[in-house]
């Protein structure tokens, strides 16, 4: 079953011009997303999983921000040579996008309903009292009780899940191609979470969408991704599906990133092992591995020359020195194997 | 929405109350009576005009009396412009205030925002700082220091406009400036601060990432939202524009309010005063109920309550 892509990131380079300097927040980073599936983003906080999502909109900042290289080809066309009017016609339309906090990315003065309304007005041509039943129709969908009171209600009459499930029916009013959900239970109960995370799943299935999930919650990976991209200062260490990252993780960040999250397999009184150090200054990368300051099984060569990208199978793919055939074998950390269970 | 009017209408309405029952009693505290000069009046005749003006009767009396007069809009009569009664003179004066007023506020509100919006979005850029520079001397400049220069030299110098008195719409023109210059400034300068806060918010990127244009986000999303501070500093820019008329007044010879006021106070006009002052805070107050109820239809988080499961 070999699919489309609807989205390939190839070789992207995003930098933010400070007053310290450039920071180079994404440096170079490929992937792609299939039609219809979801691949997670995971990876510590800082490593560009915000920066790499929101250059796929175009929604970074600029300046500072500026994407320096590399292309992103959505379904063929590539949108960094997009003129921002047809830029505009993609947003909302072909792809949509659910932030981390369902309190402030609500604009507290205007009615859910016309915020629901807006994006099916300008790419649907809606007229008012169309785009309202379709308002009200999308608020029934993501499970929002009495739509028809709610519709006129303001973000801080809505609970917190309520909000984020009212993003989602902004996102997907205009049924895209793509969803971008960066962290989109990340500020919520767990109880909650876990409702989104179904309603997700839910009409993913029923609209046929492709989701990139940003996530640094495994649990979540689990629960919903087909594959999973692994992020680390700027770059991506390690690819793979769900079996694979979880089964058989290979890169020594994602044995850690496993390690240092509470799964259901370990007994209650099994420590968790975060990793320790921190990651680098982007404002001045490392030339080697970026990890190498904090791996364990660091090589002189780690520190001196970025690895290659290397396939361990067709969909599993791993930039370390340790893959190649004259490092010496590491075993993966017992622990760590299987990962989060379903 | 009507519920939240008719609270802060409520409020409004025992605050007059509270100022009208201070002043009264402030009044009547005060050492000395309104006869205690005159010397030469026999006490009988003292007597006699004290129990006309119910002078002698216990204060809660006289507190009564007083309270009904001023439902009646009846606030006594004048010590020097004989027989008149201050009602009437409040009325002569105060239609000249209102237009100076209102066209400061309107003028200075309209160019604030523009002024402020205009510089949050150029942020760095010389039409910035020009707007910078310009609020900020808006800012410091005292109203009676821009008054005498604008009257001297645009007024005197220049004659492009009368520099004084009032006798049509062009000599309202230097006197409104004068007063709406503070209130461009300071609006200008909190819609800058607020447009470049919105601007980094959340759901401005929501907006954006709708498909909205960068000019339908910040004209949809981004400005209700910068204007809501703005509208807290109206209050005391109305009580500014207040005190504020009464020198500009003066200086322009415009017989307002605040002409009035300084004069009577000249001349110990007892009566104007104590009216006067009633009349202005009823006046301030109107002005916060006003604002207040601006506030609440501007920003739906004060005029509807939270969270409904
Ligand atoms: N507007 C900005 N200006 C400067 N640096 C930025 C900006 N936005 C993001 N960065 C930097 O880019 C890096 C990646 O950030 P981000 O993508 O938000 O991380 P995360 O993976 O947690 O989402 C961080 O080091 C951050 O400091
Ligand atoms: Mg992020």
């Amino acid at each position: 079953m070999d699919r489309k892509n609807v989205l390939e990131v190839k070789d992207l380079h995003v930098s933010f011009h400070t007053y310290n300097g450039e920071v180079q927040a994404v440096r170079g980073v490929s992937f792609e997303v299939k039609n219809g599936e979801t691949v997670a983003i995971v990876g510590e906080s800082g490593c560009g999983k915000s920066v790499t999502s929101q250059s796929i909109m175009r929604l970074i900042p600029q300046p500072p921000g500026v994407i320096k290289h590399g292309e992103i080809l959505f379904e063929g066309n590539d949108l960094t040579k997009l003129p921002e009017k047809k830029m505009e016609e993609m947003r909302g339309k072909e792809i949509a996008m659910i932030f981390q906090d369902p309190m402030t990315s609500l604009n507290p003065t205007m009615t859910v309903g016309k915020q629901i309304m807006e994006g099916l007005i300008k790419h649907q041509k809606l007229g008012k009292a169309e785009a309202r039943q379709k308002a009200l129709e999308m608020l029934r969908l993501v499970g929002i009780p009495s739509p028809d009171s709610r519709i006129n209600q303001y973000p801080h009459q809505f609970s917190g899940g309520m909000r984020q499930r009212a993003m989602i029916a902004i996102a997907l009013s205009c049924a895209p191609k793509l969803l971008i959900a960066d962290e989109p239970t990340t500020a919520l109960d767990v109880t909650i979470q876990a409702q989104i995370l179904h309603l997700m799943n839910d009409l993913k299935e029923k609209m046929d969408t492709s989701i990139i999930l940003i996530t640094h919650d495994l649990g979540v990976v689990a629960e919903t991704a087909d594959r999973v991209v692994v992020m680390y200062a700027g770059k991506v260490v390690e690819t793979g599906t769900v079996e694979e990252i979880f089964y058989k993780p290979r890169h020594p960040y994602t044995w850690g990133l496993m390690g240092s999250m509470p799964r259901l397999n370990l007994s209650r009184d099994t420590e968790l092992s975060p990793i320790l150090g921190t990651p680098p200054n982007l404002l001045t990368p490392p030339k080697g591995c970026p990890f190498a300051s904090r791996c364990e099984h660091a090589m002189q060569v780690c520190k001196e020359h970025m690895p290659e990208t290397t396939n361990s199978s067709d969909s599993h793919q791993v930039a370390c020195w340790l893959e190649h055939p004259m490092a010496k074998p590491v075993d993966i950390p017992h622990d760590v194997v299987g990962g989060v269970s379903k | 929405m009507g519920r939240f009017a008719l609270q802060r209408f409520m409020y409004m309405v025992i605050t007059l109350w509270v100022i009208i029952t201070l002043t009264f009693f402030l009044m009547h505290t005060m050492p000395g009576s309104p006869l205690q000069h005159e010397d030469k009046l026999p006490p009988e005749l003292k007597e006699e005009i004290l129990k006309e003006y119910g002078l002698d009767k216990p204060l809660p009396v006289q507190y009564v009396t007083f309270l009904g007069k001023l439902a009646q809009a009846d606030l006594g009569s004048s010590f020097k412009y004989d027989g008149r009664s201050v009602t009437d003179l409040i009325m002569q004066g105060f239609p000249a205030s209102l237009q100076l007023g209102i066209q400061a506020t309107i003028i200075g509100v309209i160019f604030g925002i523009i002024l402020g919006c205009v510089s949050a979005l150029r942020r760095g850029t010389w039409v910035d700082n020009v707007a910078n520079v310009f609020s900020i001397l808006g800012y410091s400049v005292p109203n009676f220091v821009l008054a005498t220069l604008l009257s001297y030299y645009v007024g005197v110098k220049l004659q492009w406009l009368p520099p004084a008195k009032w006798d049509g719409p062009e000599y309202s023109i230097l006197p409104t400036l004068s007063l709406a210059v503070l209130v461009m400034a300071t609006i200008a300068r909190y819609i800058r601060t607020e447009m470049l806060e919105v601007l980094g918010q959340d759901y401005m990127k929501t907006a954006k990432a709708k498909g909205l244009s960068a000019r339908t986000a910040i004209i949809k999303h981004a400005l209700r939202n910068a204007l809501i501070p703005a509208v807290t500093v109206l209050g005391p820019l109305i009580i500014g524009l207040i005190t504020g008329s009464l020198v500009v007044e003066q200086i322009f010879a415009i017989p307002g309010m605040g002409w009035m006021f300084v004069d009577s106070i000249q001349v110990n006009d007892y009566t104007v005063i104590m009216g006067i002052t009633i009349f202005y805070s009823a006046l301030i107050i109107v002005g916060m109920f006003l604002v207040d109820v601006l506030y609440g239809i501007i920003d739906p988080r004060i005029r509807i309550g939270g969270v409904q499961e």
